[in-house]
């Protein structure tokens, strides 16, 4: 290997056109930002939302099957649900906490999942407004029901 | 049929539909179980007399299907991140499928006698 090889550049298309007294003239790139350039009005709500699906279905994984061990497996599995089973619980902050979790992020991650549902099949405009503006509606109640219901149990009700 | 939902079939496309599927369903009962449990601020009584529902032999049916829906769903959610953050995930997307499904299925005969055997005491007697 003689020294030559390392370079591409033979002695004739290596003959310089540029150097320090006779710069290349400065190319802008073709997007590059100025300060003439609007600022986007997107935000990144659908990546955020995209990575939002990922984390929350992570947590929700042991959540839920952790939810379902108990609830439907261990210890004669449903049967032995009632309001004594929910009042032993939820007499802790572990449990509760477990359960406030799973609440919201199971219904934020199901409602970007349908609201994705209806901008892929709902065509007309007016058809995807209603059914966002049902499926939102329903979500908050629900999580504001859930919340209210872990946060104001009263096990001695009766 | 909208524009752009016919895709290229095999594992792929089935799993994304299963996906959706299962997740709609899992969405709906979700609501309906918060309310239920809601219940446990209107009395006792209320909430056990619905629960019992929960315990009759059609219904631990039903309970058998959301168990299946929702491991699918978590299994298959494991393997849609592997696909997106692993650089071997699309490689092997097949692969993890079946993986998927093995898995779901020892699980599902896993949780036969949990969540069925008590209705199958019920509807046979014992």
């Amino acid at each position: 290997m003689s020294a030559d090889t390392t370079s591409a550049i033979g002695p004739v298309e290596g003959a310089r056109r540029y150097d320090v007294d006779n710069p290349a003239p400065l190319i802008e790139a073709p997007r590059k930002r100025t300060g003439k350039t609007p600022r986007s009005t997107r935000g990144n709500f659908e990546m955020a939302a995209w990575l939002f699906m990922r984390l929350s279905g992570v947590v929700l994984v042991v959540l839920v099957i952790g939810h379902l061990l108990i609830q439907l497996v261990l210890d004669g599995g449903v049967s032995k649900i009632g309001f004594a089973f929910v009042a032993g619980r939820w007499a802790s902050p572990f449990w509760q906490t477990w359960d406030l979790l799973m609440l919201w992020l199971a219904m934020l991650h199901g409602a970007n999942g349908l609201r994705t549902v209806i901008n892929d099949y709902a065509e007309r405009p007016n058809t995807r407004l209603w059914l966002k503006g049902l499926l939102y509606t329903a979500t908050v109640f629900t999580i504001l029901l859930g919340t209210l219901v872990i946060f104001t149990f009263d096990p001695n009700i009766r | 049929m909208p524009a752009g939902t016919l895709y290229r079939g095999r594992e792929g496309m089935w799993s994304w539909v299963a996906h959706r599927v299962t997740g709609v369903l899992i969405f709906f009962f979700l609501f309906v179980h918060v309310l239920d449990t809601a219940l446990v601020r209107v009395s006792p009584e209320a909430y056990d007399e619905v629960v019992a529902t929960y315990k009759t032999p059609i219904v631990a049916l039903l309970e058998y299907g959301l168990v299946a829906a929702i491991l699918f769903h978590a299994l298959n959610g494991l393997r849609v991140i592997a696909v997106d953050f692993w650089s071997k995930g699309p490689r092997y997307q097949k692969q993890m499928l079946w993986s998927v499904m093995a898995i779901w299925f020892v699980l599902m005969v896993g949780a036969l006698y949990p969540v069925l055997g008590h209705a199958v005491r019920e509807v046979f007697g014992s």
